[in-house]
């Protein structure tokens, strides 16, 4: 099983998210540079965060246009497993790989700080392993994580069960005072329909191991694993 | 036959004035080129020659600082200081003022600074995986204060979160003296192995020198010149003076950078900042003691009809220059076409020694490196002792106020000098490259080094209020608190960066100011085994005559190892005993009938103002220092840890002991917070006890189990070891004999404390 970590001109975590594969999972893993158009063969994509084109435009506006998210379509359509964490959620959307917007934070300023999160759904590749309900503590660094879908997007996804992750208090109470941005519905993560495709705001890659005080993120990556060696045996 | 340009306008002394050349210093000028300066050449003296590129007031006592070790690869003179942490790794940090900017245009000024730094560190080949920052404001009750401490804060975040380094720590300090000049040091560390350090020599003549990076523009110009002068009326119309960043090209930048030194075709390289194109040339030259000529059509420009001046002189930001092999160009152009990032060839490397300018094939400057920069004017500036304005505490024999040191407390805590910075922290960036071991909040910003079991630690650690009564001392606490802070979270401090900022050299006060400083930074350093491996100097921080506190920042970076031995400054668990390493002693009696009498003069006020605290502190003089005592208190603690019998260590500073305590109730990261039953010798004057500003104390939280191994340890240091009580409840009580002194719900006190800074900000 191999993992891929896009790289776009500006992206800051990908070196995070390859250690937390490489180093914690120990699993391989390769830097695919986002003028490829081809995957190699790798079996999961991880679209980590940073300022892919310094969020000109619209943060992940440009990075769609790469040829690497072409091939990323595709592998998506066939099932493959993706994950954008943070800037690479905001890609996401921008592709329409995921429906909806994100827009600045309430408070219009920058916030990193750790958060709490609740799973909302077992029913993925990027959280079987956890219990539903189970709260994460994950932080988030970002200034555009507003999650924000219309009236009928929002339906579809409370309906079809694609809010994979909500902001909560540590006890697990979805309230406004746990929104760290005024995200709609407390959004932190969602999936695609084929539920395949996941897009979260938090960073789990800076919660996987015990010396950085946290390692409630492992999970999400463990999920995929397992998913994954599962998908190879069937 | 070679033609120069002839003086395009006449050498007029309104002429030099706007470019801070004196009448002597323009003789001299005419003495090296043995003729007149045209306009550019005129142009580059004045910013080679500012204060800020040469440090000409300044040289002369910088040289009193220790500034060599065992482990130092690189001292003051290069980009960086580096210096060797085992295991085949070394790192490179420094420490610069973006001050005068910061006033002018914040959000950029203080963005630009952090792109400076930055740029100093990875041009030396390492990757920046740390960056802090010092910051200096007036008081928050002026609008115009706020105004420019949210730009500043935006602009560090917008800048650092975007180039991806994590912005750890450093600190925030609120003075009146500040106002009209606000400081903004930016401080940066990063990583290599020892053998990938690349120096900003120009080596090899005739091998090709690369410009890369931002097209050049009217940005910034005489941004050197204007660091170099004080504030007036006419200061808004300097706008154009600052330079403006692009973290996105700036990121971009680094990553080529750091992959182009990989293919081992570049044989030197160096940032373009203060002074651009002309100080990275003349420097990259002189330290190669070769020349370097460039002809400026091949120069990338985004404005249009630059002349040589504007060329040479522009500050445009994420730019370097590099030398390259000959016959090896295609290899670095390669790696530059890959990041979309103009790399051109603009000149060679030759033996003249000469600064050679030229634009299509014309010379319009030729000047010796060495006349920029070795022989740069050097000045012994005037030194004058001022009249101590100080009066004698010890004369004033009238009763001691009665206070309830449970009010002063939570008064204390709402200062915003005392108050927590997670207002400011919040927006950067602390956690991206999973280093981040330590949060802020605690007393040092820690980083651990994948694949090794070591932790690097930082803090800076400046003052202003103690200098402007005793720079010596001042000085020598700004270094002995920096070791302390380091030492609490169970750090060996190895070395030292400064920035030192203050107002006009040409005043002998402040000169007197400045050697002080050098002198007290010396014998601190050389104490603690902290030499200095290169910093910065801002000067003429005044506005309309009145200059700031001399205030020196100091940056020092510890190591541990292993990483397992970081601690942190909270109460960790309930029934754990609390100590205090040091003891009570109150060695001046000068100083603690200033305390009283600080006090008796803010006690009526204490409920009326909105930041007693700051008010109090300045009623201070600055505190005694025992320097031998100091270091053998940091060994205990420090040993302390390092044999495991540590569970919490807080350094007592600004507030005292009372402060202190009160932020280890708190709750973090780690845990909820828990107060604690505490209890102190009786004392005449309980405030003072609790309060006043003495140095060398840490407090201490450990199993009970291991306090006679802890007594052990002071006792070798000859360090006093005082109990002081037990952890535990909701409560903060600190009982002397049988009275109680402080008595407070942790809660409201952490309450009070946390979101007092936020206050001042919302709308």
């Amino acid at each position: 099983m191999k993992y891929g970590v896009l790289v776009f001109p500006g992206s800051n975590c990908e070196h995070d998210a390859y250690h937390m594969v490489s180093k914690v999972l120990h699993l391989p893993v390769e830097f695919i540079w986002h003028q490829s158009s081809d995957l190699r063969g790798c079996d999961a994509i991880i679209i980590p965060g940073g300022f892919s084109y310094g969020d000109y435009l619209r943060t992940g506006a440009i990075a769609r246009f790469s040829p690497v998210m072409e091939a990323v379509k595709k592998f998506a359509a066939a099932g493959g497993l993706v994950i954008g964490i943070c800037n690479g959620f905001q890609i996401l959307l921008e592709s329409g790989l995921l429906p909806g917007a994100m827009l600045r934070n309430k408070g219009l300023k920058y916030v990193c700080r750790h958060v709490h999160v609740r799973v909302e759904s077992v029913e993925t590749p990027f959280t079987s392993l956890a219990k539903h309900g189970r709260v994460l503590q994950i932080p988030i660094g970002h200034m555009e994580g507003n999650y924000f879908a219309d009236d009928s997007t929002l339906g579809q996804l409370e309906q079809k069960g694609q809010v994979i992750f909500r902001y909560c208090t540590a006890d697990g109470q979805v309230t406004d005072a746990a929104n760290p941005n005024g995200s709609l519905a407390n959004i932190a993560g969602i999936c695609n329909e084929q539920r395949n495709v996941l897009g979260m705001m938090p960073h789990p890659e800076r919660a996987s191991e015990a010396v950085l005080g946290c390692d409630d993120g492992l999970v999400v990556f463990q999920s995929m694993v397992s998913s994954l060696e599962l998908l190879s045996v069937t | 036959m070679r033609k120069i340009m002839i003086t395009e306008i006449e050498m007029t002394p309104e002429v030099l004035s706007r470019h801070n050349i004196t009448a002597e210093e323009y003789q001299r000028i005419v003495r090296v080129l043995g003729r007149q300066p045209n306009l550019t050449e005129l142009g580059i003296f004045s910013v080679m020659w500012s204060e800020h590129c040469s440090y000409k007031s300044s040289k002369v006592h910088l040289k009193r600082l220790p500034t060599t070790g065992a482990r130092i690869l690189q001292g003051p003179g290069e980009n960086a200081g580096i210096i060797d942490i085992g295991g085949d790794y070394a790192i490179a940090f420094k420490i610069e003022s973006h001050n005068h900017p910061s006033f002018i245009e914040p959000y950029q000024g203080a963005a630009t600074g952090v792109g400076g730094i930055l740029r100093d560190i990875f041009t030396m080949g390492a990757r920046p995986i740390a960056a802090l920052n010092s910051l200096r404001f007036g008081p928050l009750e002026q609008s115009k204060n706020r105004s420019i401490m949210e730009g500043v804060v935006a602009g560090i975040a917008g800048y650092g979160n975007c180039f991806g380094v994590p912005t750890l720590g450093g600190e925030v300090v609120f003075e009146e003296s500040y106002s009209g000049n606000p400081l903004v040091n930016a401080f940066a560390l990063g990583i290599f192995k020892k053998d990938q350090i690349f120096y900003g020599k120009a080596s090899g003549v005739g091998n090709p020198v690369i410009y890369v990076g931002s097209k050049t523009g009217r940005d910034g110009i005489h941004g050197a010149t204007m660091a170099s002068a004080e504030f007036d009326e006419e200061s808004e119309s300097k706008r154009p003076n600052v330079q403006v960043g692009d973290p996105f090209l700036e990121k971009l930048l680094l990553e080529a950078c750091l992959e182009a030194m990989k293919t081992g075709a570049i044989v030197g390289i160096q940032d373009m900042g203060a002074a651009g194109l002309t100080c990275s040339t003349c420097e990259m030259g002189g330290r190669a003691g070769t020349g370097i000529e460039i002809d400026l059509q091949y120069v990338p420009q985004r404005e249009t009809g630059m002349t040589p001046y504007e060329i040479m002189l522009s500050e445009s930001q994420e730019r370097m220059l590099l030398v390259a092999e000959k016959g090896r160009e295609e290899e670095v152009f390669e790696v530059f076409r890959k990041w979309e990032i103009d790399a051109v060839t603009v000149g060679q490397v030759t033996d003249d020694g000469l600064l050679r300018v030229k634009d299509q094939g014309q010379v319009v400057a030729e000047i010796p490196n060495s006349a920029l920069t070795d022989e740069a004017p050097l000045y012994q500036r005037p030194i004058r002792k001022p009249v101590s304005e100080f009066v004698d505490a010890s004369l004033t024999k009238s009763a001691l106020p009665r206070l309830a040191c449970g009010q002063v407390l939570r008064k204390f805590l709402s200062s915003p000098n005392l108050a927590s910075r997670e207002w400011v922290y919040h927006q950067y960036d602390h956690m991206v490259r999973t280093n981040t071991v330590q949060l802020p909040g605690g007393d040092a910003a820690v980083i651990r080094i994948k694949g090794t079991e070591k932790a690097l630690a930082m803090s800076l650690d400046g003052n202003g209020r103690y200098c402007r009564q005793d720079p010596r001392r001042g000085a020598q606490i700004a270094v002995a608190e920096c070791c302390r802070n380091l030492v609490c979270v169970g750090a060996l401090p190895l070395a030292t960066t400064n920035c030192l900022n203050f107002g006009n050299p040409e005043k002998p006060e402040i000169m007197w100011q400045l050697s002080e400083v050098i002198d007290g930074m010396a014998e601190a350093c050389r104490m603690f085994e902290t030499p200095v491996t290169g910093g910065n100097v801002s000067l003429y921080n005044e506005t309309l005559g009145e200059g700031i506190y001399p205030t020196p920042v100091i940056g020092i970076v510890g190591s541990i190892e292993p990483v397992t031995h970081m601690t942190g400054c909270w109460f960790t668990g309930d029934g754990q005993t609390v100590a205090l390493l040091g003891g009570l002693s109150e060695p001046c009696d000068d100083y603690r009938a200033a305390v009283e009498q600080a006090f008796r003069e803010t006690e009526p006020e204490l409920n009326s103002l909105k930041d007693a605290y700051t008010r109090w502190a300045n009623r201070l003089p600055c505190p005694p220092l025992d320097l031998p005592q100091e270091r053998r208190v940091q060994q205990a603690c420090l040993k302390a840890i390092q044999e495991g019998l540590i569970r919490a260590a807080h350094d007592c500073s600004d507030g005292g002991l009372a402060v202190a305590l009160a932020e280890m109730s708190f709750s973090n990261f780690h845990a909820a917070g828990r107060g604690a039953r505490l209890s102190l010798p009786a004392a005449d004057f309980p405030a003072g006890v609790l309060f006043g500003e003495y140095q060398s104390r840490i407090l201490v939280t450990l199993e009970e189990v291991h306090w006679e191994a802890l007594q052990k340890i002071a006792a070798g240091y000859g360090v006093e070891l005082l109990r002081l009580g037990t952890t535990g409840g909701d409560r903060l009580t600190i009982q002397d004999g049988s009275s109680t002194l402080i008595d407070e719900p942790v809660a409201e006190l952490e309450s009070i404390w946390r979101h007092s800074l936020g206050q001042y900000f919302k709308r």
